[in-house]
Parts: C-alpha cells; sequence; structure tokens
C-alpha cells in the first residue's frame, strides 16, 4: 500500500513535472501579451529533434558523447528561442490585440513547423536561405532608396516571384546534380528516437519498485527552470521590465520601458524553455512531427487551471493536472474505494490514459465555475478582467 | 416630416425589393446546382460538391458566433460529429428482420448481446432528425452556460472548446462496444428502404443538402438582421458596453452557440450520408481549425462569404492534396497566415473595399474615398441628393 502511494505520488510529479516544464513559457508568454501560441508543441518538437542532431553529432565521441545531454539542452534552448523570435518578429508583432487571429496564425505556423520537419533536407535548407537572402537583401537594397514608399509594392511584387523563381531552380538543379543525398529528407516523417545517456538508464531501487533516472532528471530540470525563472522575473532588470509590462502595458510604455523589446524577449525565453521541455520529452520515448501535439491542450488547460498572474499559479495547476490524471488514469482511486462498490465502479470506468482526461477536463470546468479566472488571477479593477 | 414619411417608405421598399433580389438569386444558384451541375460534372466530383456544400452549413454556423458575435469556437467537430452520429444510428439499426442478430455488426463482433439503451431510441427516424439538431445543440448549450455564466471568454473559451473536442474524441475512441472506436460507424445499407450508396439515393441526398444550406443561410440571414443580429454584433465588438447598457449577454450567446451547434449536427449528419462513415477522425482538432479558416477566407460577418470559402477551400485541398500530398500543409500553414496577417476580412471584405478601389482605378475613375459606409447608407444618400436643392 506504501509502495503504490509513493508510486503514485512520484509518478505524478513526473507527469506533473513534464506539463510544467512545457507550461512554463506558454504560461510566460500568455501573462504578458495575452497570446496563446499554437505552435508551442512544435517549438517542443524543435528542442527535441535537436536533441536528436546532437546526440548524433557526439555519437564518434566515444565516453565524452554521454554528456551530449547538456549541450542539447542549451543547443534546443537557443534552436527554439531563434523560432521564436522569428515568429514574433515575422508574425505575431503585426496581430496586437487581436488574440484570437494570433490563435490561428500560430497554428498555421504549427502546421508548416509539421511539415517542415517532415521534408526537410539540403535541397530545402538552400532553397530557403537563398529565397531569404534574395527577398530580404533585395527589400533590404530598395529601402535605402528615397521613394521607398511609393515603390513598395512594385518592389515586392518583382522580389518577390523573382527570388521563389531563382531558390526553386538552384534547388531543382541541385538536387539533379547531386541526387538522393540532397533531396533525402534528414528525418522523415518517422519518429526518430534519442537514447537516454548510460549514466541515466536504469533508476533508483527503493523496496519493490525502481524510481527511473530519466524521471528524476526531469524533475530536477523542471526545478532549475522554474529556479532561473523566479530568479530571473524578480531580480534582473529586464525580469523587472517584464513584470511590468505584464500588469499595465500602457503606463509602462509611458514610462519608457520598451514594450517591442520586452516582446521579442519574452517570447524567445518562452519558446526556448519549449525547447528545453521538448529536449526533456525526448528522454521518455521517441519523438514525431506530431510529439508536439501531444501536449497542447494539457498544456492550455494548466494556463486556465493556473491563472495569469503568478508563476505559482502554473506551478500549482501543471502539478494537480498531473496528479489527478494519473491517479485516476491507473485507476488507483478504485482500488482506494473497494469498499464502496458504486464509487469504485464509477473510478473503475475512468481509469484509463484516454478516459481520465475526460474527467479532468470536467474537474476543470466545474473548477471553472468557482475560479472563472484560475487559481491565481490578475488583480485589477478593469472590466475586461 | 413628410420627407422622413418618404424616406422611411422609400427604404422600406428598396429593402423589400433587395431581399427578394437576394432571394431570386440564392434560388437561381440552387436551382443551377441542382439541375444543371450534375450535367457537368462527373458522379465522384458531384459527391464531392455535395460532401462541401454540407460543410458550408458548418461554416454558416461558425460565422454566426466567430464573425457575428466573436466567439472563436475551435470545437466544432463535436458537433458535427454528433449529428453524423446520430443519424449514423439510425442507418445501423435498418437490419433487415429475417438477419441472424438484430444488432449492428460491430457489436457482435465486440461480444455485446443487447442493444445498450441510448441505442433504442434511434430506431425511429423522427426521433433521430430530432436528435441531429438537438444533441449537438442542447451539448452546445450546455457547454455555453457554463463557460459564458462565468464571463469566461475570448482565448480562453476557445481553449476549453478545443478541450472538449480532444475530451470527446478519447471518449468516442475509447468505447469499441457503444460506438466501434476508432472505426466509427460505416457500412451503410438503406435508408427509408433506398440504398444509401446508389447514385440516384446520392443524388437526392445532394439536392436534400442544397435545401438545408439554402434553409441554413435564410436562417442565419433572419437573425443576423433583425435586432437580435444587432446585438450580436454588440456583443462582438464592445461587450461590457452591451453589458452596461442593460442586457445581459449570457443567454444570447448560449442562444447563438447552440443554434451554430445545430447547424454544424446538421451539416454532420448529411456529410455522413454522403461519405459513407462517420469516425471519430473528424473529432481531431485540426479539422475544427480547419473549419474556422473556411469562414476567415470567405469573410467574416458575411454569410456569402463563410458558404464560399468552405467550398473554395475545400476543392483547393481535394485537388492540392491529390496533387502534391507532401506539400500541403505547407500550403494549408501559409493560407492561415496569409489569410490573418493580408486579408483579414476574406475575399468578400476585400471585394467589398479594396477590390472595388481597384476596379475603379483600373477605369480611370478614382473617386476620393469618404468613410466607406457612409457611402452605402441610404439616408446620406437620400440628403445628398435632397438637401441641396
Amino acid at each position: 500500500m506504501a509502495i503504490s502511494i509513493l508510486d503514485g505520488i512520484f509518478n505524478g510529479l513526473s507527469v506533473g513535472s513534464v506539463l510544467l516544464l512545457a507550461a512554463l513559457g506558454l504560461a510566460i508568454v500568455f501573462g504578458l501579451m495575452g497570446v496563446i501560441n499554437m505552435a508551442h508543441g512544435e517549438l517542443m518538437m524543435l528542442g527535441a529533434y535537436t536533441t536528436f542532431v546532437v546526440q548524433n553529432i557526439f555519437k564518434p565521441l566515444g565516453a565524452f558523447s554521454q554528456l551530449y545531454i547538456f549541450f542539447a539542452l542549451i543547443a534546443a534552448f537557443v534552436v527554439a528561442a531563434l523560432m521564436g523570435l522569428v515568429l514574433e518578429r515575422g508574425v505575431i508583432r503585426y496581430l496586437y490585440g487581436r488574440p484570437l487571429e494570433t490563435l490561428l496564425a500560430t497554428w498555421g505556423v504549427s502546421l508548416i513547423l509539421q511539415q517542415f520537419v517532415r521534408s526537410v533536407s539540403w535541397v530545402l535548407v538552400v532553397n530557403l536561405a537563398l529565397f531569404c537572402l534574395l527577398y530580404f537583401g533585395g527589400l533590404w537594397l530598395v529601402r535605402k532608396r528615397p521613394d521607398f514608399e511609393q515603390i513598395r509594392k512594385l518592389a515586392i511584387a518583382v522580389l518577390l516571384p523573382l527570388s521563389v523563381g531563382i531558390a526553386l531552380t538552384v534547388g531543382s538543379l541541385l538536387g539533379k546534380s547531386f541526387g538522393l543525398t540532397a533531396t533525402k529528407p534528414w528525418f522523415g516523417a518517422q519518429n526518430v528516437d534519442v537514447t537516454a545517456p548510460k549514466w541515466l538508464q536504469g533508476g533508483l531501487p527503493i523496496g519493490g519498485y525502481q524510481l527511473p533516472y530519466t524521471r528524476m532528471f526531469i524533475m530536477l530540470l523542471t526545478v532549475l527552470c522554474v529556479l532561473g525563472i523566479y530568479f530571473f522575473l524578480n531580480k534582473t532588470p529586464w525580469g523587472l521590465r517584464i513584470r511590468s509590462v505584464t500588469q499595465n502595458r500602457n503606463m509602462s510604455a509611458c514610462l519608457g520601458i520598451p514594450t517591442a523589446k520586452v516582446d521579442a524577449l519574452t517570447f524567445a525565453l518562452g519558446s526556448g524553455l519549449a525547447g528545453v521541455a521538448g529536449c526533456a520529452v525526448s528522454l521518455l520515448g521517441s519523438v514525431g512531427p506530431n510529439t508536439g501535439q501531444n501536449y497542447i491542450v494539457n498544456t492550455f488547460m494548466v494556463v486556465v487551471v493556473g491563472g495569469v498572474g503568478k508563476l505559482v499559479g502554473t506551478i500549482v495547476g501543471a502539478m494537480a493536472i498531473g496528479i489527478t490524471d494519473y491517479v485516476i488514469g491507473t485507476g488507483m482511486l478504485s482500488t482506494l474505494f473497494t469498499a464502496i462498490q458504486p464509487v469504485s465502479n464509477f473510478f473503475a470506468f475512468f481509469a484509463t490514459t484516454s478516459m481520465a482526461k475526460v474527467l479532468v477536463f470536467v474537474l476543470i470546468v466545474v473548477f471553472l465555475q468557482f475560479r472563472p479566472a484560475g487559481l491565481f488571477p490578475q488583480k485589477g479593477r478593469t472590466v475586461d478582467a | 416630416m413628410a420627407a422622413n414619411l418618404a424616406l422611411g417608405g422609400q427604404t422600406a421598399e428598396t429593402k423589400r425589393r433587395s431581399l427578394l433580389l437576394e432571394a431570386g438569386i440564392v434560388i437561381a444558384i440552387a436551382l443551377f446546382l441542382i439541375v444543371i451541375l450534375p450535367l457537368l460534372l462527373s458522379d465522384f466530383r458531384l459527391n464531392l460538391m455535395g460532401r462541401f456544400l454540407a460543410l458550408a452549413i458548418v461554416a454558416l454556423g461558425i460565422d454566426l458566433i466567430w464573425g457575428f458575435t466573436g466567439l472563436l469556437s475551435l470545437g466544432h467537430g463535436v458537433f458535427f460529429t454528433l449529428g453524423g452520429y446520430a443519424l449514423a444510428m439510425h442507418l445501423k439499426l435498418q437490419i433487415p428482420a429475417d438477419a441472424s442478430s438484430q444488432l449492428p455488426e460491430f457489436m457482435s463482433l465486440y461480444g455485446v448481446t443487447e442493444l445498450p439503451w441510448f441505442w433504442q431510441p434511434f430506431y425511429s427516424f423522427p426521433f433521430t432528425a430530432v436528435a441531429v439538431l438537438m444533441i449537438p445543440a442542447l451539448l452546445a448549450g450546455f457547454l455555453g452556460y457554463v463557460i459564458f455564466r462565468n464571463r469566461i471568454r475570448g482565448v480562453y473559451f476557445s481553449i476549453l472548446t478545443q478541450a472538449a473536442t480532444i475530451i470527446f474524441f478519447n471518449f468516442f475512441n475509447g468505447q469499441q462496444k457503444l460506438f466501434n472506436g476508432t472505426n466509427g460507424l460505416t457500412d451503410f445499407q438503406t435508408l427509408f428502404g433506398a440504398k444509401v450508396n446508389s447514385p440516384g439515393t446520392q443524388y437526392v441526398y445532394y439536392v436534400l443538402t442544397i435545401i438545408f444550406l439554402v434553409a441554413a443561410y435564410a436562417l442565419c440571414r433572419w437573425i443576423t438582421s433583425g435586432r437580435f443580429g444587432h446585438l450580436l454584433v454588440a456583443i462582438r465588438d464592445d461587450e461590457s458596453r452591451t453589458r452596461f447598457t442593460g442586457y445581459n449577454p449570457t443567454g444570447f450567446k448560449v442562444l447563438v452557440f447552440a443554434i451554430s451547434g445545430a447547424l454544424a449536427g446538421l451539416a454532420g449528419a448529411m456529410f455522413t450520408l454522403q461519405t459513407g462513415i462517420i469516425s471519430p477522425n473528424s473529432m481531431n482538432i485540426a479539422f475544427s481549425i480547419e473549419m474556422v479558416i473556411w469562414v476567415a477566407v470567405g469573410g467574416r460577418a458575411t454569410l456569402v462569404g463563410a458558404i464560399l470559402g468552405a467550398l473554395t477551400v475545400n476543392f483547393a485541398k481535394s485537388t492540392l492534396s491529390e496533387k502534391f500530398p507532401d506539400i500541403w500543409l505547407f500550403f494549408q500553414g501559409g493560407l492561415f497566415l496569409v489569410v490573418v496577417l493580408f486579408l483579414p476580412s476574406g475575399i468578400i471584405g476585400w471585394l467589398r473595399t479594396e477590390g472595388r478601389n481597384l476596379w475603379r482605378s483600373v477605369r480611370g475613375r478614382n473617386q476620393v474615398a469618404t468613410y466607406p459606409s457612409l457611402e452605402e447608407d441610404a439616408e446620406v444618400e437620400y440628403e445628398r441628393q435632397n438637401i441641396g436643392d
């Protein structure tokens, strides 16, 4: 009995910490900009694929290769953060004050990213790089002319098809001359596997039960990330700016805080955290283009339950959902209530992973009847709060 | 005073005339679709057209809540699928009396010996017809009530509806014995004694879909043109102000969400008839968001736009994904971005504003633009003509 309770707590915490790691970035961005990033799961996926790549680079290094995971964490953070920065500068900043449109746009980005990892190959990379070079380089050159505003539309109309055409031609030429080496997708549609380093395989035996090291590593990672974010938000100048913009955007802007920079920075930070989460997730199972999709709804629920006011809301929300999900899903409650037959049957009905989600959702909706703005709502006097 | 009366009379007269014109156009298009299009298209293409017209009914529902009321539902796949399942259950119960088992075949496969109680009423067609509309409507109403009651809205509402989609998806996937799980309900035989899959019956369903679409259009047109419609737009544009004016938005939002759910259910039923299958797959997240993009492409808050968008996007999807299956997702993702960033009011919205200007400048009649709605206002037009003298 004690072992099974311990098992429940440990696994629940472990599920919750993955959820927390995934939701942390989302919650910060949502708190600041009111934007739900539907591509958050895909940023996680990018992090996971980055881990896979780093692992393969480190493979020939012998004993040293067992340390790849630390480099992978950094690389995943950087890749996802850069992608987030591009996303914010390229799309989201044009959609301010239109959160529902942002939802749709980021969904489009997530579709593109999914297909991108499926079909990315040298040809595609060259295509993309060449297009960016030609198009944005061309625009940059034209921008120097004094009459740029008048010829803007014309310039775009000429540059866009021209650079697309050149990029596609060069790409297909490359494909023809190098054959399969250039056109073969790097990852393909199949899942890829990340093997945990040797020192993370196995587990800590307690009684007849084993606590897997990977799970403990993820919990540790989550604690470090939360502490890092807490420190960043509360003890650094940029953290102060982020908090002030979260509280009152207009007033912060009036006081000289560069809100656009704060937005870009926060979005990059949130995306980077998604990358770290993706790296962690890759230790738990194989990774595919759809990996991100499995996480988005749950992480959104964490944000809804936690509220946007405080970091602690996200922590409590993630742990609550993680533990409840696990406890219901494994049917523990039905064994606890064997004395009362109907209750036991009720919990037994929901004792699968997918049915547990049904009950958790019902519980969340019930919870929202009492706390519509989540556990720790933003305090304020505005009507819309 | 006299001028006022004349003005009133004139607007009523023009209103009636434009309504008649609109009805005439709608009927003409419907007749074209029913009579002439079958001669032009192959059976396969015509069936596709029928399916897409069914999807246009959902698009109308989405337009009603998103375009007019500003509620972005990412869960209409649920209502769509529930409508489909309601009809499919009736179809699965069309078992010949001399068959060895009086149960749908998948049930015997999973060892079910007795028909579950909630399948019983679906023997009756009238019940099924009501259920197709009412089950989604009641669910939408209930969900809407528990969400709107607490003034949960905006992004929160969208996420909750999305979560509901996942929940129902999981539920239907997990219930092999009750709903045949992942495979869904398929292999329909007869409805009213007519074989479901024969071309003749399919044509009847096609015509029925068009009739329902016209009815749905008329309903939405009626809803959005009256005071109720104005109220919906007011809720969209400034809910707090609407509340301060003395209205309680909750009831209206719940009602319009339920109507929209019912339309989705109807669409699901017609879609199921024409595809011959309904499975939990149509409750995945992606499909529900796709529905929203149909409306966005056509033009929010324009009913014609919703229909047009559903047809355009789906035809583009079926042709493009046939030709380039690998990169279809790139197209789709790009579509989301382009529509949101560059075409926020959709095709119809663009035609009404910039397209018109472009047309004018092409013809060399570059008018000085004033506030656009002033140009269309009948009263302003009247005053311009009469006050000068």
